[in-house]
């Protein structure tokens, strides 16, 4: 109980600007979040005109949190990610190229195609990967948190998911078992207010995420999600306490999701009046604000930011689209085991 | 040659690739002070300590999925499931994470992990703690599944799958840890992929895994008084499997029967069956026979039990039949 109070008595009196963020990484963090939109948006046009297929869930809306989170760890570190997970590994770095190829399903991607949306990795810049199973990287990010425990070397862990998550059994098995053993892991809940159609306070028995810390003996902080800056300062803390080895905690972003839970989503389940409101916090917007009347930014630098950044689409676009090609299908079974390919009676070892 | 105990076989791998490989380490339900349900990690907490040897909360999604995660992040985890009925609860962690990570991330990533984890019935602890799951997990693709049969194979294949890495679900039989048999006191490997040939013969094969494997030899035996040549296999590793032994086998004695103590339907030895009629339709010289356990949850009552579950004379009666002799 004290904790959770405490915890956010401190947030509350704290800046909302961070103000030990220099200008040069504010500039980097709004472009990141606005590749993370115009990524979005493309992603969205491409399957609307069925260019892309499959299923993607968009991350519009919600750029502050991933973009704030990843900013607050160091290339040690890890990340685990969700079925909402292009902006997570955007954020970590990712090149939109690759990206855009994996979405296509081109073997130029960064999973050969064989990931796509849903199970993007960039293992490289040590994200784990996405998930298609709702929960289903809330152990993962855990083991990862023991791992960087037992290594020694003052990695931690940032655990993304969803407020829908926290209602499966590998949420509570997860934070149950990270309190015990103090592990270096941030989780990091973006709770967009609806588990596909189903609103959060329909669904869950109490108000907020971020109270569910206090059973498992970590602190659980709420913060405004749409804030980048707000984020990265309360992830940064329990980052660094982490690091410390003063053990888990549990951030909670409240943000919203522009789009329905994928393409084919009415969205009947919520009203107009309410994603007003929300466009009127967009992340990029709010951001945006900020830094102009700090000074660190101008009108003309923003547009000219935006063209940037809309080149860039552009570039990933006919990268993925007309330069890639598609995996080889005699590349069907590689990568299935380490050491170990299927043939014609099952599988034999590789010389 | 040294005699030990199946448990004291997987106890000694365990010790000995610990002692190896500081990457190496144990989790799980009761593994720590209890030394594990069946006695399989005893008195690796005092060797290695609180930091490697780990006692869980009861949480089979967290143990299996923090293995998977420890595993892509370069540790090479030994978590323990204490029975395999109880996979029910950890099996999206293995099948959909530990299983398809590789794959889906386009080779980038490894998830060298071991699942430990007992089956089989003959405790008379029913329904929830007596079955053989096997095939649920063959059917995934990304995992291996080895059952050992005695404790020279169960000690030479867990240190193989300790260094493998790939994701490996051990199962080992609730019945077979107080066997003896002779090990070998310096080190050794048993690669995957190799069954054993328990007896040779050239009337009919038996190819069977974990304790059906026993009672294939028993039956053998049995089979030898009445004047019937039987080869026995012992697969060992279910996947990746050794085909070609028993192609092999069957090109010979023209007969299989194939045993397993899991259930009748959808059963891994039908898929075995298959792929023999796929490869060596030619050299069957009568129908394949199956003998597996009965479509019943598991009951407790032993002669209940004792009927569900494949017996030596019921292999014995499959072998004849496949003779003309029934």
């Amino acid at each position: 109980m004290g904790k959770v109070k405490e915890v956010k008595r401190k947030r509350a009196q704290a800046p909302a600007k961070d103000a030990g963020v220099s200008a040069e990484v504010k500039l980097g963090m709004l472009r990141r979040m606005m590749e993370i939109r115009a990524f979005e948006d493309k992603v969205f046009e491409l399957l609307g005109r069925n260019i892309l297929q499959g299923a993607s869930h968009v991350y519009a809306g919600q750029e502050a949190v991933a973009v704030g989170a990843c900013s607050a760890i160091s290339d040690k570190d890890f990340i685990t990610s969700t079925h909402r997970g292009h902006g997570h590994c955007l954020a970590l770095g990712a090149d939109l190229k690759l990206m855009m190829a994996e979405l296509c399903g081109k073997a130029t991607g960064y999973c050969k195609g064989r990931g796509g949306s849903m199970h993007i990795a960039d293992v490289s810049k040590r994200n784990l990967g996405a998930t298609g199973i709702v929960g289903g990287n809330i152990p993962v990010g855990t083991g990862a948190a023991l791992a960087c425990k037992m290594q020694g070397k003052g990695s931690v862990v940032l655990c993304f998911f969803g407020d829908g998550a926290s209602n499966e059994g590998t949420f509570h098995e997860s934070l149950n078992m990270a309190g015990k053993w103090r592990l270096p892991v941030v989780y990091v809940c973006e709770n967009n207010l609806y588990g596909m159609s189903v609103a959060f306070s329909r669904a869950c028995a109490v108000d907020d995420v971020c109270g569910r810390a206090r059973g498992y003996n970590m602190p659980g902080t709420k913060v405004d999600g749409q804030k980048v800056l707000e984020v990265r300062a309360a992830v940064l803390e329990m980052v660094e306490r982490a690091r410390r080895g003063e053990g888990p905690a549990l951030v909670e972003c409240m943000t919203y999701r522009y789009r329905g839970h994928s393409r084919s989503d009415p969205r009947i389940y919520r009203t107009k009046e309410e994603e007003a409101y929300w466009h009127g916090r967009d992340p990029i917007k709010l951001f945006k604000a900020d830094l102009l009347a700090e000074g660190v930014l101008t009108e003309k630098a923003f547009e000219a930011l935006q063209g940037e950044v809309d080149q860039s689409l552009a570039a990933a676009e006919k990268f993925a689209i007309e330069d890639s090609p598609y995996p080889n299908p005699s590349e069907l079974h590689d990568d299935v085991y380490v050491g170990w390919v299927e043939g014609p009676k099952g599988l034999v070892r590789l010389k | 040659m040294p005699v030990i105990m199946y448990r004291e076989a997987i106890r000694d791998a365990l010790a000995e690739e610990m002692r190896r490989d500081p990457r190496v380490f144990v989790m799980g339900e009761d593994v720590a002070i209890y030394g594990g349900a069946y006695s399989a990690t005893q008195g690796l907490l005092k060797e290695f300590g609180e930091e490697r040897v780990r006692d869980t909360a009861i949480s089979e999604m967290a143990i299996t999925g923090a293995a998977v995660g420890a595993a892509m992040a370069g540790m090479r985890p030994v978590a323990e499931i204490m029975y395999v009925d109880f996979m029910t609860l950890a099996m999206d962690q293995f099948v959909n994470q530990a299983a398809k990570n590789r794959y889906m991330f386009g080779g980038k990533t490894t998830v060298p992990m071991v699942l430990r984890t007992e089956g089989g019935a003959g405790r008379c602890i029913a329904a929830h703690h007596s079955q053989s799951l096997e095939a649920w997990f063959v059917h995934a693709p990304g995992i291996f599944v080895v059952m050992p049969s005695t404790p020279y194979d169960a000690k030479g294949l867990l240190k193989t799958c300790i260094r493998d890495d790939n994701p490996i679900l051990f199962i080992e039989h609730k019945m077979l840890y107080n066997n003896k048999g002779e090990v070998p006191g310096e080190e050794y490997l048993i690669p995957l992929g190799k069954a054993a040939l328990r007896r040779e013969g050239t009337d009919v094969t038996i190819v069977s895994y974990s304790r059906m494997a026993l009672r294939a030899e028993e039956a053998a035996k049995q089979l030898a008084a009445e004047g019937i040549s039987a080869e026995v296999i012992d697969l060992r590793t279910l996947k990746p499997l050794d085909i070609d032994c028993i192609l092999e086998s069957v090109k010979k004695t023209g007969r299989l029967v194939l045993a397993s103590e899991a259930y009748k339907d959808g059963n891994f030895v039908c898929d075995v069956a298959m792929k023999v009629t796929e490869s060596a339709f030619d050299d069957l010289d009568a129908p394949i026979e199956r003998v597996c356990a009965a479509n019943v949850p598991v009951p407790m009552s032993p002669v209940l039990e004792d009927e569900a579950i494949p017996r030596a004379d019921k292999i014995v009666a499959a072998a004849k039949r496949t003779l003309g002799k029934a």
